[in-house]
């Protein structure tokens, strides 16, 4: 994958939602959802961004298509400056960079057809003859597995792995280049996650697709991701190649989090790390390292310094203070 | 009656007004829970695993009911026999709560938000003991701890939004587990945490199992905490059970083309194809279920028999139970 080239490059993203208080709504303080996060993402190449819930890796994918505006930090997409652009740019810029949501019951309009729902971005991103759309709402129908005689129902007439077939129809029909697929499986039962997630690493193949993969399911990003990161209270704690952090996590939370899947052999040895209580809220998140109060491995530096990122292998990358 | 709950021939039906039979949405389950057992549930959404659980308990809604012919029998501690849909609704209260218990998926909704975590722990206590309040008190204050708890004394005056998520579902388990139940019903009871918070409750769950002499039926869709927590598996598709075995013979050698398909779709998750194994299709809606085996139309097994009759489940090897006609030649379905 490496012969591509960056796509995407976030430098030192930074998001905070103010919390207001009292009388005036004054703001009483930030929520730090997203902390100082910096990843690369290369042309046709998937990277994976797992947590667990509440740890900011929704917003930072909200954020990087500017749904959400970052507070600091650098969004370059294809060496363009996504944060200097205007509304009417980033519009334009949009027909590029989609987005796929998790629950396909509630993010399709029950009151548009199919054919219209795909229809809708064309109309907003092109302005194509009714003969050109249908050319279009007719090839991605194909590519997705939408029948064509299916295409004037209506949402409800559809099951969940369908609607999500719409979803990703949806996202893909202006031919965008990067797509943030945030969990686009976890409503979906264990048989139609796999029709899913096939579909979309057939429609990476045949379109040159690139995605920032979201989800709280482990084995599902160590299949779908060429790289993933590890989020932790806003930040990412351990990056590198899918199967370098998967084989040799470095992180003690990232060793947490893998020996915290339920095994599938039921005679295999469980050594499992345990972690003691919950993730920290990020509206009063602790000094120094984010991990420190939940980590086996807690030293003095931990509680007071937050560690800096460090590459211990080519393309490994961890923020502790055990490698310092 | 030797062992703690029998399931007969269990049906649900869906009433369709006068004219119509009902739709069976859960069909001819036969289950045994022994004394003391894990027994996990699993199958996909839909399938029928949570209403044959809530007919357990007594607790189908409207307009739901319990089919003819239908046996649900429970052994009291006493060695009394109830059979639970001949039962009246106080007879029904008496036994919830108190004998058979269960934890939900969502402990954020399943808790109410306007009592403190001790008034909804007493409660129970109320209405199935004759504790004073003081001893009501402690026997809160010593179930939070059992559950580990931190600061119980202060976690017992707080309102369920003060709690995370699992921390809530601890509560739930205490509650579900201070009358000393023999049957504890967990229904997806880690669906709604992370992966961390999954490992602890998991763990929990365990260790308490062994200190009480309660049997769980512990249902999910996730065959990693099946193999991590169970005995014995019964696998649901549509409304039936349609292989039956210990958790080491399942996973080893899963006997139906749809549990070894849903397996073969899990494990290659992270292998070294890149493209998974799919069970082609969609579950059938209940009432489609047609003539033959329903699972005929996923099944890349499937021959004309396959079509034309339903096979029965029937034992392909000791304790092992699996409908499907490659295991069960010229059996036909006992109708």
């Amino acid at each position: 994958m490496s012969e591509h080239a960056v796509l995407l490059d976030i430098q030192n993203l930074q998001t905070y939602f103010p919390i207001t208080g009292g009388v005036f709504q004054k703001t009483v303080g930030h929520v730090h959802a997203v902390e100082n996060v910096s990843f690369q993402i290369r042309e046709q190449e998937t990277f994976g961004l797992v947590g667990e819930s509440g740890c900011g890796k929704s917003t930072t994918g909200r954020t990087l298509l500017r749904l959400i505006e970052p507070t600091a930090g650098e969004i370059l997409f294809d060496g363009q400056d996504l944060r200097a652009l205007s509304q009417d740019e980033l519009r334009q810029k949009r027909r590029d960079m989609q987005l796929i949501f998790q629950n396909p019951y509630s993010s399709l309009n029950p009151r548009m057809s199919v054919r219209q729902l795909l229809e809708e971005p064309l109309q907003t991103h092109f302005s194509l003859s009714q003969k050109e759309m249908d050319e279009q709402v007719l090839w991605i129908s194909q590519a997705v597995g939408i029948a064509p005689e299916q295409l004037s129902r209506y949402p409800h007439q559809f099951s969940g792995g369908q609607r999500q077939r719409i979803s990703i129809a949806r996202a893909l029909i202006t031919k965008p280049r990067f797509v943030v697929a945030d969990e686009p499986v976890s409503a979906l039962d264990v048989s139609i996650q796999a029709q899913i997630l096939n579909l979309l690493l057939t429609l990476q193949k045949e379109l040159k697709l690139s995605y920032l993969f979201i989800s709280h399911d482990l084995n599902v990003v160590r299949h779908i991701s060429n790289r993933i990161g590890v989020m932790y209270l806003g930040r990412i704690m351990e990056q590198g190649d899918t199967e370098a952090v998967y084989r040799n996590p470095l992180h003690p939370y990232t060793k947490a989090l893998l020996s915290a899947i339920p095994k599938l052999d039921p005679l295999e040895e469980k050594s499992r790390i345990r972690l003691e209580g919950d993730v920290p809220s990020p509206a009063d998140p602790p000094k120094g390292c984010p991990f420190h109060n939940r980590c086996a491995n807690c030293m003095e530096v931990c509680r007071n310094v937050v560690p800096e990122e460090r590459e211990l292998e080519p393309g490994h990358f961890v923020s502790c203070h055990l490698y310092d | 009656m030797e062992h703690l709950l029998e399931l007969r021939n269990l049906s649900i039906d869906l009433p369709r007004g006068k004219r119509q039979s009902p739709v069976k949405l859960v069909e001819g389950v036969d289950l045994t829970v022994r004394k003391k057992q894990n027994f996990g549930v699993v199958g996909e959404s839909g399938c029928g695993k949570s209403i044959t659980c809530s007919a357990i308990m007594g607790l189908l809604s409207y307009p739901l009911t319990v089919g003819a012919g239908s046996s649900i029998r429970f052994l009291k501690e006493n060695g009394e026999e109830l059979e639970i849909t001949s039962l009246s609704p106080a007879e029904l209260r008496k036994l919830r709560g108190k004998d058979i218990s269960m934890i939900f998926q969502e402990p954020m909704t399943a808790l109410d938000p306007m009592y403190t975590i001790e008034e909804q722990i007493n409660e129970t206590l109320r209405f199935h003991t004759s504790l004073s309040k003081p001893e009501m008190h402690e026997a809160a204050l010593a179930m939070l701890k059992k559950v580990k708890i931190p600061r119980p004394e202060q976690i017992l005056k707080d309102y369920p939004h003060h709690l995370s998520g699992g921390m809530l579902q601890r509560v739930m388990i205490a509650i579900a587990l201070i009358n000393n139940p023999r049957l504890l019903i967990a229904d997806e009871p880690t669906t709604a945490l992370d992966v961390t918070i999954q490992a602890q409750i998991l763990d929990l769950m365990n260790e308490l199992r062994e200190s009480y002499d309660t049997s769980v039926i512990m249902i999910t869709h996730d065959l990693g905490v099946i193999a991590e927590t169970c005995e014995e598996v019964a696998v649901f598709y549509a409304g039936q059970v349609v292989e039956q075995a210990s958790v080491e013979e399942i996973f080893r050698a899963a006997a139906h083309p749809y549990t070894a398909g849903l397996l073969k779709s899990v494990t290659s998750l992270g292998g070294e194809e890149k493209m998974l194994y799919t069970i082609q299709g969609a579950v059938p809606t209940a009432g489609n279920f047609g003539q033959g085996c329903r699972f005929a139309d996923r099944c890349e097994y499937c021959e004309s028999r396959c079509r034309e009759s339903a096979p029965a489940l029937t034992e392909i090897s000791p304790g092992h139970l699996c409908r499907c006609w490659l295991h069960a030649p010229g059996k036909e379905a006992a109708q």
